[in-house]
């Protein structure tokens, strides 16, 4: 775990101690989820324990509650979050193809992650980029007016940076070896 | 009294009561408005809109479950476009639903088929996508099978609201909304205490008992086995329900004649060792009284609190008597005393208990219970599955001729009779209790402070100048309240009886389904299952344990007595702090009052 995410880590706890005491701790919940999320980047089994535990609200709620809502993710992600978007506008322009052209470049269904770790595929619905659609969002970016050599081709640029960055590694821990 | 108002159900007028939904008021009224997800004992779920009326000046229709009754409101509850949209959403229900009702447990007992049938429906109009699951064998006791379930959520507020264990929510969303424990987690590893109340009020069969029908079957016909079979007593309170009978007929003798037929060597009666288990749980209370052992001391007979206690509670471990229940007291006697005078080899004892309970499945395999390298009760069925064998076999039990049980462990005390009722253990253990402690017999015993339905009970005995205090509660929401009472101030009580079901044994999670035009858990027939029991105990000469002519034969050969090595070694246990932790928000924990 980063300093940044340790450092993260203990402000949340300090939020549920706080939260504890509310008259309703349960109205925390959300919140506390989303940043649970922004640290792990999914909601880690042994965290939701401790926010049940914490906030005493019994486990099978936050369940409830983790799984009702679409933004939260109960597995671990990848490095990026492929979105395809699955609005209307995107959808009579294709947006299914680009679905199934991920699928089987990345060989993983909506919501699972590739083997190496690179890569989560989700759905989403208007990413508001109509104008261009079909779109997907590779974490913050928007890529529009998509085919499947399009797709695939950005799919690679990140594999290589990835790969790149992965030598570029590698070569440094050797330079610094004797 | 408020104001009463006029309002109008089918262009007829009525004064009614304000502040109640239109669904109280029609039900008052004798306009039974067609419902599923509802439940008088549960909050408003709102949820299957079964329940629509047609308000006059509402846009669209409102289920009556919800919606308040207003003065002036003009009511319809049975035009025929209400009539094609309610058929419309049991339709849908449908659709979604496996069809295979003939082959199905609930088959003839279904909240959903009898909706079908009063909506005359007699086609399948709607044919989609349908969600598959497997089912979740995993509990000892209770079976989840998310295929059958509609989503009413009757269960998931069963849990919550009278039982606040909280185990099952509504996970995900829309079509993939199945009910589950956290972490859909199987049932076995989950928090539940395998109570069976969520079967109790489950309008298909998304929940069910593990069903042991077929192998019992199987092992009767076994001519190796001596068949030894024991009944709790609110078994024989509530059975002939399952016969068409009315509620609270006491089918004692009639059970017992049906068991032998269906092919058991030995009938005894569990009653009798509700005996055995006052005289052991009544000592322990005045050993911990006298030696300034811990105190309040808590029941141990119900075993949905004892896992209730493992997970939630492990900090009041201390409390719990350390008596087995009635019902692994009987197998442990069966398999050691009994065996041993009628020259049996344990080993090829079938010991057999029917119970109102799917909790004491999970108690029978329960390891700590195990001794000499056996379990005492081999196999346990519920009532419903004890009522399923007799009409399988073609046992008439309504009309069959009533038989006594066997000895030697048949006879029971009125004492033993009414640990079926909440409050009846205690009321046992103050008949015993008082006269091991003053020399001197009780003479009002029947005590009516821990008698009836109320959620909490508190009273008081006054034994050679020194004050009792007892507290009961009844369900595990009411006792999750008491209990907390008794960690913020452990002096406030001295003895507390905890059963895990709403009206003791008697609301047990393996009870007979709620007949038509009945609801589960309806106290009327709680009532009537208990006044069976107290009638029971009344028609009795013997009317308190230690009296119990075998129990005292059974320490005179073999058990010395109350407490002695050999009660420890086969009527005593222990308990351990067991995982998942539950966790009971805590609000819920200091609510004041004593709901049902």
């Amino acid at each position: 775990m980063t300093q940044n995410q340790t450092e993260k880590l203990q402000a949340i706890r300090e939020a549920m101690l706080a939260a504890r005491n509310d008259a309703h701790p349960e109205s925390h919940l959300i919140g506390i989820l989303h940043k649970v999320q922004d640290v792990f980047g999914y909601l880690p089994r042994e965290m939701m324990d401790e926010v049940a535990q914490t906030l005493e609200i019994p486990t099978a709620h936050i369940w409830g509650v983790a799984t009702f809502y679409h933004y939260f993710n109960l597995e671990p992600i990848g490095r990026h979050v492929v979105s395809v978007c699955m609005g209307t506008a995107c959808y009579v322009k294709g947006a299914a193809s680009v679905l199934e052209t991920l699928k089987k470049e990345l060989g993983v269904e909506v919501g699972k992650t590739t083997s190496d770790g690179l890569f989560t595929l989700q759905e989403a619905r208007c990413l508001g980029a109509c104008g261009i659609a079909p779109v997907m969002m590779i974490d913050e970016k928007i890529y529009g007016q998509l085919d499947s050599k399009k797709t695939v081709d950005i799919i690679n640029q990140y594999r290589k940076a990835a790969a790149e960055e992965k030598s570029a590694v590698g070569a440094e821990t050797r330079r610094g070896k004797p | 009294m408020s104001r009463l108002i006029t309002i109008t159900i089918n262009d007829k007028p009525y004064q009614v009561e304000p502040n109640q939904t239109i669904m109280q008021a029609a039900d008052k009224l004798g306009f039974h408005i067609p419902r599923l997800c509802y439940h008088p004992k549960l909050s408003i779920e709102g949820a299957c809109r079964v329940c629509i009326v047609e308000v006059e000046g509402m846009k669209n229709y409102v289920a009556s479950c919800a919606f308040p009754v207003s003065d002036g409101m003009k009511i319809r509850t049975n035009t025929q476009a209400l009539r094609t949209a309610r058929r419309d959403i049991i339709e849908l229900i449908l659709d979604n639903h496996p069809q295979d009702c003939h082959t199905c447990e609930r088959d003839g007992n279904c909240e959903l088929q009898r909706l079908a049938a009063s909506m005359g429906i007699r086609a399948r109009h709607f044919e989609g996508e349908r969600k598959r699951y497997e089912k979740d064998l995993s509990s000892e006791a209770v079976i989840r099978d998310p295929e059958k379930c509609i989503l009413c959520g009757r269960c998931v507020r069963m849990c919550s609201e009278i039982q606040q264990v909280h185990n099952l929510t509504q996970a995900h969303r829309g079509f993939h909304t199945v009910v589950m424990p956290a972490y859909n987690m199987p049932m076995g590893e989950s928090v539940c205490t395998a109570c069976g109340q969520c079967i109790n009020v489950c309008p298909t069969a998304a929940f069910l008992e593990k069903n042991y029908t077929q192998e019992l079957f199987e092992k009767l016909n076994d001519p190796n086995l001596v068949k030894v079979v024991q009944f709790a007593p609110s078994v024989r309170a509530a059975i002939g329900e399952a016969f068409g009978l009315e509620p609270g007929l006491n089918m004692e003798g009639q059970l017992i004649a049906s068991l032998r037929k269906l092919g058991f060597d030995y009938v005894f009666d569990t009653q009798f060792s509700a005996d055995l288990t006052i005289m052991e749980e009544a000592s322990e209370f005045l050993e911990r009284l006298q030696s300034g052992g811990v105190l309040p001391m808590i029941t141990s007979c119900s075993s949905a609190w004892m896992k209730c206690l493992e997970q939630f509670y492990p900090d009041l471990i201390p409390n719990v008597s350390t008596c087995k229940s009635p019902m692994s007291m009987q197998g442990a006697i069966t398999k050691t005393y009994f065996a041993k005078k009628k020259k049996i080899d344990p080993r090829k004892i079938l010991s057999v208990a029917v119970m109102c309970c799917t909790a004491k499945k999970y108690e029978a395999a329960r390891p700590e219970l195990m001794f000499d390298g056996m379990r005492g009760v081999d196999i346990v069925v519920t009532t419903r599955e004890a009522a399923w064998m007799i009409k399988s076999a073609g046992i008439d039990l309504v009309n069959i001729q009533p038989e006594e049980p066997d000895h030697p462990l048949g006879i029971s005390s009125g004492a033993g009779a009414i640990f079926g009722a909440t409050g009846g253990v205690m009321e046992a253990a103050i008949r015993t209790a008082y006269e091991l402690y003053t020399g001197e017999t009780l003479v009002d015993i029947e005590v009516e402070a821990v008698r009836g339905l109320k959620g909490i009970k508190e009273g008081s005995i006054t034994m050679d100048g020194k004050e009792i205090r007892v507290a009961v509660a009844h369900g595990l929401g009411n006792a999750c309240r008491l209990l907390e009472r008794v960690r913020q101030d452990p002096s406030r009580y001295h003895f507390i009886e905890i059963m895990g079901c709403p009206g003791g044994c008697v609301g047990g999670g393996g009870q007979p389904y709620a007949q038509i035009n009945s609801i589960p858990l309806d106290d009327e027939n709680l009532r009537k299952r208990a006044q069976a029991l107290y009638d029971l105990d009344k028609a009795k000469t013997i009317r308190r344990s230690h009296d119990n002519p075998d129990v005292q034969k059974l320490y005179k050969e073999f058990l010395q007595s109350p407490l002695s090595p050999v009660s420890h070694q086969y009527l005593h246990t222990h308990y351990k702090a067991k995982t998942p932790v539950g966790i009971i928000p805590r609000n819920e924990r200091t609510l004041s009052g004593d709901s049902k």
